[in-house]
C-alpha cells in the first residue's frame, strides 16, 4: 500500500500560552518556542506506520510511506525527523508559511497526490497553531475521494479501510474504499487502534507515536526529499485570507481557594449566584 | 449585494439546536452582503416535517431537500446539495459540530471558498465580514476576512447565543437532491453507535462537571451523583478519554468539545493548555485537585485543595443540603 502524509510543523503547542502579541496586533510571535511536529500529523505518520507493516516485525515495511510539507527550507528537519522515524521519502513545497491558508494547501495537495497516485492519503485533523480543521476536507474534495475525517480507529480491509470516527454524541463507523482520505484525531495511537491487514488482531501497539533509532536518523540523512515550488502546483489561485490584527485573549484571573465544601457551596450559593 | 445560506443539522429524525447558533452569526454577518438569508435543511425521512421549527427566524426562505438516501450523513452525499444551493449565495455557514466541521470545508472546496472555522465572533465592516478565530488552543485570536466570491464559515457553539424567533413565517420551499460525485460509491455507512443520555448535551449545558485521569475506574462512580444533583452534562479531559475511563466525546479541550456553561468543575484536572481553550469561557469555574499548585487554579474562580474521592461525596452531601434549607 502506497500512503501519502500532509504533515505540517507548528510552535512547540505546549507551551502555546507563551505565544507573544505585540501591541501593534500585527502578528502572533512564537519567537522562543521550538518548532514541533504538529501533534496530529506525528499521529497521522504513526498511523501510517502501522498500516504499512506487520506490527510484530516493524522494521519491514510492506509498501511506501512519503510525507510531504508546505513551508520554508528549515522544514525540512520536520521531514527529515520523519524520514528517520520510517517514511520513505518526503516532499517540500517552497513556500513561506504567511503566504498559505487551507484553500492554497489543499490546492497544492491535490496536484502532489495526483502526481504520486497514492491508495491512502493520511492528514492530521487540525494544525493546532491555526486551529481550521479545514485542509482534509477540501483536499478530499478537490480528489473527490471519499474521506473519513476524526478517525479515531482503522481497520485495512482488502482495498477499504473500516474507520471509526469519534463524532459529537459517539461513533460513526464508515468504509472507505481506495483512493481514500483519512483525517486522524488523538486516539488513533492507541495501543489498539490500527491493524493492517498484516498485523495480527491479538497484537498491541507501545501506546503513542514511536520514536527514530540513531542508526534511523543517520541514513534519514539520505533518504531522498524533492522539492518542488507551491506556483507550479496552484494554477494561479492566490491568498483568499487576510488576517488584519490579533489580539490575546480577556485575562482570566484566579480567584479564591476555600477551606471546604461547605464554604465552596456557600460561595457558589451566595456569592456566584451559580446553583 | 448577496445572499448568505445557513445550513440546518438534522439527524436521527429531530432539528439540532446547533442550527440556531449559527442562525446568530449569519444575521450578524448580513449587513456586511446587504442581501436576504436562507436556511438550509438536508436529511432523510423527517426532514421536511422538522422545516416547519425553521420558519419563525426571518429567514427569506426555507429550503428542504428531504431524500430517503440521506437519511445517514456522509460528506460525500451532502456536499452536492449544500454547494448547489449554497453557489447563489455570498456566505455559507453552519455550526461548528463535528458534522459542520466535516461537511462545510468540503463544500467551500465544491465552491472554491474560503473558510473561515470554529469563528468566535462575526462583524460587518464596510461592506465586508471580519472573522474573529480562536488561534493557538485560544491563546490568540486573528481577525480575518475572506476574498473569494463565495465564503464558507464555521461558528463555535459556545460564542454565539441561540437564535430567538422574530415571528413571521418564512415560505418552505422543495430543493432536489443534486448527484453525488464518484466519492459517494467509494463511501459505506457502516454504524452510528450513540450513547443515549437523559443528561443536556456538553454543548448546550449550564452545568457541567468534568472529571480528569486521577478518578480512574471511577469515573462514573464519582462524576454520576454529582451530576444528578447539579442537572449537570458530565465532560471528561483527554487522559481521562484516553484511558477508556470516559467515552471520547466527553472530551473537553481545543480539540475536543468547547464549552462555555455558566457553572464549570474541573475534577482532578491538572489544566493543560489544550484542556483550559475548551472551557475558559464559562461564568463560573471551580476546580477540586489534590495539589495546591496545579495550573487549573490559576484560571479557577474557586478552588479546593483536597483529595476528589473524599470532596466529591462530600460535596454532593452539601448540595443536598443546601436544596432542602
Ligand atoms: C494535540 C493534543 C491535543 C490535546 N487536546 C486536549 C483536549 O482537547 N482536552 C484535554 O483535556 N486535553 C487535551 N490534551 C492533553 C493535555 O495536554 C493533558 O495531557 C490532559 O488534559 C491531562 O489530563 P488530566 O488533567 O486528566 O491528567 P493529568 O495531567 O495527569 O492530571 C491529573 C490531575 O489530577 C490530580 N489528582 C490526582 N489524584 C487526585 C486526587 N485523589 N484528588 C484530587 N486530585 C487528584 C493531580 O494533582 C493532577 O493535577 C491534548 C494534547 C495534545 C498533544
Ligand atoms: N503547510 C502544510 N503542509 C503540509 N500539510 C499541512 C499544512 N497545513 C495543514 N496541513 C495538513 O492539514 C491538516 C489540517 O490542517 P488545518 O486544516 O490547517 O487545521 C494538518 O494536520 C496537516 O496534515
Amino acid at each position: 500500500m502506497k500512503i501519502l502524509v500532509a504533515i505540517k510543523r507548528v510552535a512547540d503547542p505546549d507551551n502555546a500560552n507563551k505565544v507573544k502579541i505585540p501591541p501593534s496586533g500585527d502578528k502572533i510571535d512564537t519567537a522562543g518556542l521550538e518548532w514541533k511536529m504538529n501533534p496530529f500529523d506525528e499521529y497521522a505518520l504513526e498511523t501510517a506506520l502501522r498500516l504499512t507493516e506487520n506490527g510484530k516485525s516493524p522494521k519491514k515495511r510492506e509498501g511506501e510511506v512519503i510525507v510531504v510539507t508546505l513551508g520554508p527550507k528549515d522544514t525540512e528537519t520536520t521531514l527529515r525527523s520523519a524520514l528517520a522515524t520510517g517514511a520513505d521519502r518526503a516532499i517540500r513545497v517552497e513556500t513561506d508559511d504567511a503566504e498559505l491558508d487551507g484553500r492554497l494547501v489543499s490546492k497544492a495537495l491535490a496536484k502532489v497526490v495526483e502526481e504520486e497516485k497514492p491508495d491512502v492519503v493520511l492528514l492530521g485533523k487540525q494544525a493546532v497553531d491555526g486551529d481550521n480543521n479545514s485542509v482534509g476536507q477540501m483536499l478530499a474534495e478537490h480528489l473527490d475521494y471519499p474521506m473519513a475525517t476524526f478517525a479515531a480507529t482503522i481497520q485495512e480491509e482488502d482495498g477499504a479501510l473500516l474507520v471509526g470516527r469519534e463524532v459529537d454524541g459517539g461513533v460513526l463507523t464508515l468504509r472507505v474504499k481506495y483512493p481514500a482520505l483519512v483525517t486522524v484525531d488523538l486516539r488513533i495511537v492507541a495501543s489498539e487502534s490500527v491493524y493492517s491487514t498484516k498485523t495480527d488482531r491479538s497484537f498491541k501497539y507501545n501506546e503513542g507515536v514511536r520514536f527514530a533509532a540513531l542508526p534511523a536518523i543517520m541514513k534519514a540523512k539520505k533518504k531522498p526529499l524533492d522539492v518542488k515550488a507551491l506556483s507550479d502546483l496552484t494554477g494561479g489561485a492566490e491568498l483568499a485570507t487576510t488576517y488584519l490584527k490579533f489580539e490575546p485573549p480577556p485575562e482570566r484571573k484566579a480567584g479564591i481557594k476555600v477551606a471546604d465544601v461547605t464554604e465552596l457551596v456557600d460561595k457558589l450559593a451566595n456569592e456566584a449566584k451559580a446553583l | 449585494m448577496a445572499d448568505a445560506l445557513v445550513v440546518a443539522e438534522f439527524a436521527d429524525g429531530k432539528l439540532k439546536k446547533s442550527t440556531f447558533h449559527a442562525i446568530t452569526m449569519v444575521k450578524q454577518a448580513l449587513p456586511a452582503l446587504g442581501g436576504a438569508f436562507d436556511i438550509l435543511l438536508v436529511g432523510g425521512p423527517g426532514a421536511k416535517a422538522a422545516a416547519g421549527e425553521l420558519t419563525g427566524f426571518g429567514a427569506r426562505k426555507v429550503l428542504v431537500c428531504e431524500d430517503a438516501s440521506l437519511a445517514n450523513y456522509t460528506a460525500e452525499h451532502y456536499a452536492p446539495t449544500v454547494a448547489e444551493v449554497g453557489k447563489a449565495h455570498g456566505l455559507v455557514a453552519m455550526t461548528a459540530t463535528t458534522t459542520g466541521k466535516d461537511l462545510l470545508p468540503r463544500v467551500a472546496a465544491k465552491l472554491d471558498a474560503a473558510y473561515a472555522g470554529d469563528c468566535a465572533d462575526v462583524s460587518a465592516d464596510g461592506g465586508k465580514i471580519t472573522y474573529k478565530r480562536p488561534m493557538f488552543a485560544g491563546n490568540a485570536f486573528g481577525y480575518c476576512q475572506l476574498s473569494t466570491p463565495i465564503q464558507v464559515a464555521t461558528a463555535r457553539q459556545s460564542e454565539f447565543d441561540p437564535a430567538a424567533p422574530e415571528g413571521g413565517s418564512s415560505p418552505v420551499e422543495d430543493v432536489a437532491k443534486a448527484a453525488p460525485g464518484a466519492a459517494a460509491e467509494r463511501v459505506e455507512f457502516v454504524s452510528l453507535d450513540s450513547v443515549k443520555s437523559e443528561r443536556p448535551e456538553l454543548t448546550d449545558a449550564d452545568v457541567i462537571v468534568s472529571g480528569g485521569r486521577a478518578i480512574k475506574e471511577k469515573f462514573f462512580d464519582i462524576m454520576e451523583p454529582l451530576a444528578d444533583e447539579l442537572g449537570a452534562a458530565i465532560g471528561a479531559s483527554r487522559a481521562a478519554c484516553d484511558a477508556g475511563y470516559a467515552p471520547g466525546d466527553y472530551q473537553v479541550g481545543q480539540t475536543g468539545k468547547i464549552v462555555a456553561p455558566k457553572l464549570y468543575f474541573a475534577i482532578g484536572i491538572s489544566g493543560a493548555i489544550q484542556h483550559i481553550a475548551g472551557m475558559k469561557g464559562s461564568k463560573t469555574i471551580v476546580a477540586i485537585n489534590k495539589d495546591p499548585d496545579a495550573p487549573i487554579f490559576q484560571i479557577s474562580d474557586y478552588g479546593l485543595v483536597a483529595d476528589l474521592f473524599e470532596a466529591v461525596p462530600a460535596l454532593v452531601e452539601e448540595l443536598k443540603k443546601q436544596k432542602s434549607a
